[in-house]
């Protein structure tokens, strides 16, 4: 029995479990965010190596100019994340956020279809002049097609 | 000239945080040094100058003298006056002002009211107090003054952050930011507690009521803050895993944690060392949310004023403070004396397997939090989101859960397992019974189904350590205890049930159409401009009626604010005692293109969200259980004073008469 032990032995029988609960709890983060973290894409690597359509992602990008199509139903829209070196078309049902418009950067998080087309779920838009997703900090096109031939060199 | 005398008042408070560390310091050493003596009076001094310096701000914010740097740059005339006073400390600088405010006053309020900690202790605690504030009165003055004047005031000032501008978000931050500083004030508590090693169950009687302070603001702030995203931000969700609301939740589940092991070495004199340990962590939680959202280093939907070139000086500050810590607490706790052992079947024994589990989600939380930034560095951008909070966290919340339905019942030192068979069974039973229930419906997810049937185990749990007791003689800590585990499982039942049964419509609708969502009808009448103060907006008129029955009003806007440019969601919500419908409007749809759709439809997005409610409820629960328990606590404190003074009185006559 535990009661038996001396303080100190139960102190360090505590400290024995407190430790490995964290340490579990430390590699039960690690492993999930291996397998669990949607990860953050741009066109390029899509093009790449597309994510299996079961994955939760996000996908980052600029709406590319004269890309954006409304359904008929009036909540759907159809557009082209591009980052100059690869696109993707969108589909998105819902309210988009006030500031998505042509031209300006988005992050798309949802999965990729088997056709190729990404279904969103939720779209982040720079929210204000001062919000911009953090993926896409001081991104633009130009900058977005550096990094990416950066990566593919 | 207020600008002026609110930063004269500035420095004068930061020199004399530097005296009260020095005097803190010498009398921790020796408190019948003279300079000893002059600790109490420079506490309150500061606290006094600090709520001089901050009227100031507010009175420049009120008049809008755009001279001020800060107010040009957050303020606008035109804006309401209520917003102009709490535009004070909706921005970085005002809300630094008032983060050291509230930490010079409760410094102040510690000199005059604490009398029962051995001097030594109490003079070590005001010098950590006066250590922590110097740090801030630094950062403050010289990297964020908030009275800086411009050369060329503007005519017209920039404006504040639509987004802040409501009841909601004007009164959340000082929630928080008192939650944070009570936290410091229990972190100055254990630094002076280490350094004289007076770790007792005074000690613990001491610091409680402050960590109960600090958590009931921090349960507040986080409520407050959860239904403020839910309303404001329009997309219906009560919680996203953002950085900014894990600034917040970190140190709340470390100052719970807190709570509880305090309890324990007040209440048994065992758990001295993990409840110091507990307390730098604590501390650590809330500078690393000061850090997260003030630095910049991070943008998220609810980061407000940040700026990165003050991160620097926040990680020094961090740096500081958390080793400073560490090492004081790496050098000491092997000198602090062992506490009471207890049997693993004991009240000690749940607290232990609760502060356990807590720890673990807050090192999931904080790893989850960090993992984007520490990647980054490598040049790997990485979005972490509710896939990995959700089921990670659910690992540990739900033993937790499962030891807060026994631990409230079991006895302190040792219990026996017969004695608390039947309640058990009666609580596993309805959790199972709800499971099954649940199941059966189907069509629900795992974390759902498991959230429903532990919250109706813990529901009836907590309220099973009131049986068998006389109600009215029942000491308001002990309610307190079960309003506040109740208000767990009611809030649990709250997001299960949104979770699990909410339903959504998005349509683009004409003037005349009705939509239905869940047991709601929708119409929409009209759609009309609207104008506010500082703010257009195009607003719908719609009846709505909950299952045939009575028609409602709900007008959800679109709204445009000019100062600065920028469009809100303010949505429409109808609320019963069943739940909530939720009715956001977006843009005209631009129907007219390829397949030929009409124009005049606007896009209107419906919510049936059964309990949300409950989720805030439960939040609010939670904090009245920390009231009833802070409140019985300090009444307990009053009258054990009065009765030692009563005491010392009787004696002192019988010596008389024996004289």
């Amino acid at each position: 029995m535990t009661s038996r032990l001396k303080p100190k032995h139960q102190r360090l029988v505590l400290l024995a479990v407190a430790l490995v609960a964290l340490i579990g709890a430390g590699l039960l983060a690690a492993w999930a965010l291996r397998s669990q973290a949607s990860y953050f894409y741009v066109p390029a690597d899509i093009a790449a190596a597309p994510p299996p359509p079961s994955q939760a992602i996000r996908l980052g990008g600029m709406v590319e100019k004269g890309s954006l199509r409304t359904a008929s139903d009036g909540v759907t829209v159809n557009f082209i994340v591009e980052d100059g070196a690869a696109k993707v078309p969108v589909t998105y049902t819902g309210i988009v956020p006030s500031l998505f418009v042509e031209g300006s950067g988005v992050v798309a998080e949802g999965k990729l279809g088997t056709d190729g087309t990404f279904v969103a779920d939720n779209l982040l838009a720079k929210h204000d002049e001062t919000y911009m997703p953090r993926e896409l900090e001081g991104m633009t096109t130009a900058q977005v097609r550096e990094d990416v031939q950066a990566t593919l060199e | 000239m207020m600008a002026e005398i609110g930063l004269a008042a500035l420095w004068l408070a930061a020199a004399l945080a530097l005296l009260q560390l020095a005097a803190g310091w010498a009398g921790a050493r020796d408190p019948e040094a003279p300079i000893a003596a002059l600790v109490r009076p420079v506490a309150v001094l500061q606290g006094g100058l600090c709520v001089v310096a901050f009227l100031a701000l507010i009175y420049v914010f009120a008049v809008t003298d755009l001279s001020v740097k800060l107010v040009a740059a957050n303020s606008h005339s035109m804006k309401p006056f209520i917003y102009k006073v709490t535009g004070a400390w909706g921005n970085h600088e005002g809300s630094m002002l008032l983060w050291i405010t509230v930490m010079a006053l409760a410094g102040g309020l510690i000199a005059i009211i604490e009398r029962r900690l051995p001097e030594r202790t109490m003079l070590a605690t005001l010098g950590a107090q006066g250590f922590v504030a110097l740090g801030f009165y630094a950062f403050l003055l010289l990297s964020s003054n908030p009275f800086e004047r411009l050369a060329q005031p503007p005519a017209q000032g920039n404006g504040m952050n639509p987004l802040l501008q409501d009841p909601g978000m004007a009164f959340h931050p000082p929630t928080l930011y008192v939650g944070y500083v009570g936290v410091s004030v229990a972190f100055s508590f254990a630094v002076g507690a280490l350094l004289t090693r007076a770790v007792t169950p005074d000690f613990a009687r001491v610091m409680r009521p402050w960590v109960l302070g600090a958590w009931i603001f921090l349960t507040l702030g986080i409520t407050a803050g959860s239904y403020w995203a839910y309303y404001e931000l329009g997309w219906g969700g009560w919680w996203f895993w953002d950085p900014v609301e894990n600034a917040a939740l970190m140190p709340w589940l470390a100052a719970t944690a807190l709570l509880h092991s305090a309890s324990v070495l007040a209440a048994r004199d065992a758990l001295r060392v993990w409840t110091i340990m507990l307390g730098v962590v604590a501390f650590s939680m809330s500078m690393i949310g000061t850090f997260l959202v003030r630095s910049g280093i991070l943008t998220s939907v609810h980061a407000f004023a940040v700026d990165p070139e003050r991160g620097s000086f926040i990680l020094a500050l961090l740096t500081i403070y958390i080793g400073g810590a560490l090492v004081v607490f790496a050098l000491r706790a092997g000198h602090i004396a062992e506490g009471k052992r207890f049997a693993p079947l004991s009240r000690e024994g749940a607290l232990v397997v609760n502060n356990v589990a807590l720890s673990a989600i807050l090192g999931i939380v904080l790893v989850g939090t960090l993992y984007p930034l520490l990647t980054e560095a490598f040049g790997v951008r990485v979005s972490v989101g509710p896939p990995y909070f959700n089921p990670v966290s659910a690992i540990f919340l739900l033993p937790m859960l499962a030891v807060l339905c026994v631990g409230p019942l079991l006895r302190w030192r040792r219990d026996e397992f017969a004695r608390i068979r039947l309640p058990m069974l009666i609580v596993a039973g309805i959790g199972l019974a709800v499971l099954i229930a649940v199941w059966l419906v189907g069509g629900i997810a795992i974390l759902p189904l498991l959230g429903l049937a532990t919250a109706a185990a813990v529901a009836v749990a907590s309220i099973l350590p009131l049986r068998g007791r006389r109600l009215t003689r029942t000491p308001l800590p002990v309610w307190g205890m079960v309003l506040a585990h109740l208000g767990m499982g009611v809030a649990l039942f709250g997001m299960a049930s949104d979770t699990a049964f909410q339903q959504e419509r998005l349509v683009a609708a004409g003037v005349g159409d009705t939509v239905e969502v869940g047991p709601w009808t929708a119409t929409l009448d009209g759609i009309a401009p609207v104008a506010g103060p500082n703010w257009t907006a195009m607003q719908a008129r719609m009846h709505v009626r909950y299952r045939g029955g009575d028609a409602q009003l709900a007008q959800p806007q679109s709204r445009s604010f000019w100062a600065p440019p920028q469009e809100t969601s303010e949505v429409a919500l109808v609320t019963r005692w069943n739940g909530q419908l939720y009715v956001a409007i977006g843009n005209e749809a631009q129907g007219q293109g390829d397949s030929g759709g009409e124009a005049g439809r606007w896009q209107l997005r419906l919510w049936w969200k059964p309990f949300v409610t409950f989720i805030w409820l439960g939040g609010l629960l939670i904090a009245l259980g920390g009231v009833l328990a802070l409140t019985g606590r300090v009444a307990g404190d009053i009258r054990r004073r009065e009765k030692v003074r009563r005491i010392g009185e009787r004696r002192a006559e019988l010596r008389e008469l024996a004289a």
